[in-house]
């Protein structure tokens, strides 16, 4: 008895599907996550790769399957079948790829927003005017100034730009509420990240932080555009001159991992590398308060390895 | 649909002596392909020969770079020249070789005969164009002897990166740039005007073989992209030259402005260089599956929306930058709505090949592998267009990995594949099946080897345009670096197979495949004119299989498709 | 398929209705097709134009985030641009009024209505001269003067361009005959590019001084 072609089709369809998923869900192709937006980064990246494997199997499985199936015998000089289109079948496939690249979108924005991609960026900014350390901050709150915008007559020196250092222009800020953030000033130049930190006036070269508290880099760069990113914690965001942007997120697991500039700055864009460690909590405090500068005395050494 | 019939047209007539024939490129007039000539075949052809010289200086420049690459220290070359050497590869292989020759060199070849006229509309803007650029590019190559050396900012130039490097070599790198954008928007307007203008009295839009289509909607890109990006360079040039501070900020310049008008060009610029592609393998495929294109009308309607929505989703190149939160919503969303009509053609493809005759010639081998090539780089590409995905993966080896697949595996897998499909239609001689399929099995394993393990280097933390990097993604370098090695090794069989069939090659006669397409229905290599007598009318290019009687394979000639009495 | 080509199909039948008259000679010499360089020019002013819309584009975006710095200098006065915009306009009818005389045969109207119009296109240059030096800021004293010397000196070298055509044109129809009626193609050129060039202006003023 010959198995209907429907049925083969949809077994070979739900086969493709396991397969793609278990590729998904079991191939393992990023570095460790080391901070509360990797694992939301990595929940997409599972989803997009299993449903990527299925549709690459699938296609490229048409096509062999045709090459072998169709391919013109020797002596046979015929011409294939005079199909010119098919409408419903032009449908099916115009839809499915609309559906399946709609529920992507959608989860994604759901992914961006909770990693705090749609936070608006201006709160923030306010939090730039940096407080002494234990703070509460609000948001939206009493730096909420109007941006120093060039004003809509021409003809006037407009913008009379109280220079408040509250425009930030672009970064990723999350949502962290009323929760006690680390705020620390990045300077980007060729070829190297400073870091500085407002709380205990550090300077450091490497980035300190502590595990579990939510970070918040004021970034602007010193010459051309650099891009700060830290793969494991699945954030990049480009650091420009003039431009100051945002960078939030919380670490969660303690370690040092690598800084690396992703935006070409020149010869030695390469090398301009630089670590940032993730510690406990109390180790960090003690990373403090050993760094910070006792007034004029001793100066700290800057990037000083912590006493874990 | 019926096909057209005999009565319509005359039939074409044999290969006169004095018109070529089946004798290659004739030893004598080979002069005139350096020479200022208002023929479209000669000029596609110089477009064709130039495209590749700079191919291969393009594939040498990729070689430095992979022999750099090779060790996670910066040993092979200093650090000032790996970035110029970066510079120059990306902009000989955009500029002056794929956007060259999937444009200037097929289309100039092919559309006037797919219209059904006789040159193109304009035939001496035609000529500029190809000749703006030898020069072009000769200046780019010598700004690497002058001092100080070339452009060292990559191919996207970004301010204020490119304000800062040695300024003589950033000058000529616009200048240069400028010229090649002049070419490429006269060619566009020639294009433009040649489909939409030249068509053979009784042949209608919906008739025209599917690249016309294509070359359309990619003039139209040209046209109205290419000028953006001049205008950028020469405020760029300005800022350069004359100290002013567009995208200075240290004058109060924005230099995120810069970055939003240069991709305004440069990523219609993709599909520049994908389109014409994707016309290409439209006409191959069918051909050697012998069988009608599968659904003409929604790969006419997705070309439409291709071109709509390649120029509304140029801010997904700056998802890192700095974008405001809604920005990058609506041009996540507007990329990613892009896969459904390019979908549709692959889907069509596919089913173009379902219950045909497949040859599975070099020609068909490099465009089923380009089909592979590009969902592969499609899918990477739907990724890249979410923010959260795109903002782990930006500048890095993830997104290398992903545009060589685009337009490396799409594209120039599709030049081979019309090389190899169109090369008796260019000298009257087949190219050697046997070198053909060898090119095409390095070619796919070296491309496969070296662009593969950049996505795994990209994802794990290896930034682009670094000449030094972690000692950890050392192997996978290692590996890419031997793909890039077989790349430079399978183009020694191309060469020989190209150079020595000229001569040698089998005689192939007008049309070896068996086509219907117009180009096919006169002499190989075709007359001054393109036709002795009236042009045909082929209102059906994709009439395979019906009626099966008149249009099966035992037609040997042009002349006999047409003059087949009745049965 | 049908209904969904009709519309394509009666677009090409129209183009080809065109085609018909210049490839009614099926044997037809080389470069013998319908004059199309209208059409090629057309286009190529699309792509003109879209160089100024970058440059709108950027002058925009740059108004609407980059702050004037404190002490710059960046004043325009109203009343000479405001003269050059009425020259401009007057010029693009007194060029419609050149082309219209050439049709009705008029020969010596044609030349003086391009006679007008080539010295409202001077006349528009050197108001523009004077503003240029009667303007407090330079070049490169901030990014709004910067903008406003590419904007304005990239559409002052299309005037000049099309100044010189006009010329040209003008010198045509000295001798009879290299103009006809029947075959305008150098004054229809060089009309279509003057319209493009006043359309940019009133866009560039509008921008420019009155936004």
């Amino acid at each position: 008895m010959p198995i209907p072609s429907a049925l083969i089709t949809l077994l070979v369809g739900m086969a493709l599907v396991l397969a793609g998923l278990w590729v998904g869900y079991n191939v393992s192709m990023l570095p460790i996550d080391a901070s509360s937006n990797a694992p939301v980064y990595d929940a997409l990246f599972k989803v997009l790769f299993s449903i990527g494997t299925v549709l690459f199997l699938g296609i490229v499985g048409v096509l062999i399957f045709s090459l072998v199936r169709f391919r013109r015998r020797r002596g046979d000089s015929s011409d294939g079948a005079a199909i010119e289109g098919n409408l419903p079948l032009e449908i099916v496939w115009t839809a499915i790829p609309a559906v399946v690249v709609l529920f992507v979108g959608i989860y994604s924005y759901d992914i961006y927003e909770r990693m705090g991609g749609m936070t608006p960026l201006n709160d923030h900014g306010a939090m730039h005017t940096a407080q002494p350390a234990g703070d509460h901050h609000h948001h939206g709150g009493t730096h909420g100034s109007k941006q120093a915008i060039l004003a809509s007559s021409s003809s006037a020196p407009a913008a009379t730009a109280d220079q408040e250092p509250g425009r930030v222009w672009a970064g990723i800020g999350t949502n962290t509420g009323e929760e006690q953030t680390l705020t620390v000033d990045v300077t980007a130049m060729q070829f190297a990240f400073i870091f500085h930190y407002p709380e205990g006036n550090i300077v450091s070269g490497e980035l300190h932080i502590p595990a579990d508290r939510p970070v918040s880099l004021n970034m602007e760069a010193r010459d051309v555009i650099h891009a700060f990113w830290v793969p494991q914690f699945r954030l990049k965001q480009d650091v420009i001159p003039g431009q100051p942007t945002l960078l939030s997120f919380t670490a969660t697991r303690p370690g040092t991992y690598p800084i690396v500039c992703a935006e070409l700055c020149g010869p030695y864009h390469g090398g301009m590398r630089s670590s940032v460690v993730v510690h406990q909590p109390a180790d960090f405090d003690a990373w403090l308060s050993k760094n910070t500068p006792p007034v004029p005395a001793t100066v700290a050494s800057s990037g000083s390895t912590p006493t874990a | 649909m019926t096909l057209a019939s005999p009565s319509d047209f005359q039939a074409p007539q044999q290969s006169s002596p004095d018109q070529g024939g089946p004798r290659g490129l004739q030893p004598e007039g080979w002069l005139r392909y350096l020479s200022f000539s208002l023929d479209h075949k000669v000029i596609g052809l110089q477009y064709m020969v130039c495209g590749f010289l700079f191919y291969f200086l393009g594939g040498a420049l990729a070689g430095v770079i992979r022999t750099e690459l090779a060790s996670p220290i910066s040993d092979f070359v200093s650090r000032e020249t790996y970035n110029e050497v970066l510079t120059l590869h990306g902009t000989v292989m955009i500029f002056l070789w794929i956007v060259p020759v999937v444009n200037g060199a097929f289309g100039n070849y092919l559309i006037p005969f797919y219209v059904g006229a006789r040159d193109m509309a304009f035939p001496r803007l035609n000529a500029v164009a190809f000749w703006l650029i030898p020069p072009a590019g000769i200046l780019l190559i010598s700004s690497y002897f002058i001092k100080g050396g070339a452009a060292q900012s990559g191919w996207t130039a970004y301010p204020p990166l490119s304000l800062t490097t040695p300024s003589l070599g950033q000058v000529i790198w616009i200048i240069s740039v400028l010229l090649l954008g002049g070419s490429s928007i006269f060619g566009g307007i020639n294009f433009i005007a040649t489909i939409l203008k030249l068509r053979r009295p009784g042949l209608k839009m919906m008739q025209l073989p599917m690249y016309c289509w294509a070359m359309l909607g990619t003039s139209i890109l040209v046209v109205l992209s290419t000028p953006v990006l001049a205008g950028t360079l020469i405020l760029l040039s300005f800022d350069i030259i004359a100290h002013t501070g567009f995208f200075n900020p240290a004058l109060g310049g924005n230099v995120v402005v810069y970055q939003h008008l240069f991709w305004f060009y440069s990523h219609p610029a993709v599909y520049i260089m994908v389109l014409p592609a994707f016309g290409l393998v439209s006409e191959i495929i069918p051909i050697h599956a012998r069988k009608p294109l599968f659904g003409y009308t929604t790969m006419v309607y997705s070309i439409i929306a291709i071109v709509v929505l390649g120029l509304v989703v140029w801010a997904h190149h700056m998802f890192t930058s700095g974008t405001p939160p809604w920005m990058r919503l609506f041009f996540t969303i507007a990329t990613s709505f892009i896969a459904v009509p390019t979908g549709i053609k692959f889907f069509n493809w596919l089913a173009t090949l379902w219950q045909g005759k497949i040859a599975l010639n070099s020609a068909m081998l490099f465009a089923c592998a380009f089909i592979v090539n590009f969902v592969f780089g499609g899918i990477t590409g739907v990724a890249l267009a979410q923010v959260p995905f795109d903002i782990h993966v930006h500048d890095t080896y993830f997104v290398v990995g992903h545009f060589h697949y685009i337009v490396y595996g799409g594209t120039v897998f599709i030049i081979f594949s019309s090389v190899y499909h169109w090369y008796p239609k260019f000298t009257g001689r087949m190219l050697d099946e046997h070198l053909g399929r060898f090119h095409f099995l390095l070619t796919f394993i070296g491309f496969n080897l070296c662009f593969a393990p950049q996505h795994w280097l990209g994802l794990n933390g290896m930034p682009r345009r670094v000449a030094e990097y972690d000692p950890s993604f050392t192997t996978l370098n290692q590996v890419s670096s031997v793909g890039a090695l077989l790349m430079a090794v399978s183009t020694l069989p191309f060469l020989f197979n190209v150079v020595v069939s000229a001569f040698r090659g089998e005689v192939a006669g007008d049309n070896p495949w068996k086509a219907l397409t117009p180009e096919w229905l006169t002499s190989s290599p075709p007359p001054v004119e393109n036709w002795i007598g009236e042009a045909p009318l082929v209102t059906h290019p994709y009439g395979y299989g019906a009626p099966a009687d008149r249009l099966d394979l035992k037609m040997v000639t042009a002349e006999q498709i047409w003059n087949d009495p009745k049965p | 398929m049908t209904s969904l080509t009709s519309g394509t199909g009666d677009l090409a039948q129209i183009s080809s209705d065109v085609d018909i008259a210049g490839q009614s000679d099926g044997h037809g010499e080389h470069g013998e097709h319908p004059d199309v360089r209208l059409f090629g020019l057309a286009t190529f002013l699309v792509a003109d134009g879209m160089t100024f819309a970058g440059f709108f584009a950027a002058y925009l975006t740059f108004r609407a985030v980059n702050p004037l710095p404190e002490n710059s200098n960046y004043e325009l006065e109203l009343l000479l641009p405001s003269i050059n915009t009425l020259l401009l306009v007057l010029s693009s009818f007194t060029f419609h009024r050149a082309g219209r005389g050439l049709l009705r045969g008029e020969g010596q109207a044609c030349r003086s209505w391009l006679a007008i119009t080539a010295a409202l296109g001077l006349a528009f240059l050197a108001g523009q001269m004077v503003e240029y030096f009667h303007l407090p800021f330079g070049l490169t004293d901030n990014l709004f003067a910067s903008t406003f010397y590419a904007l304005t000196g990239f559409h002052g070298l299309h005037v000049t361009l099309g100044v010189i055509c006009i010329l040209i044109v003008w010198w045509q129809t000295r001798t009879a005959g290299r103009i006809k009626a029947s075959t305008p193609f150098g004054l229809e050129a060089a009309e279509l590019y003057w319209h493009f060039v006043d359309g940019i202006w009133l866009v560039l003023y509008g921008i420019l001084y009155l936004l």
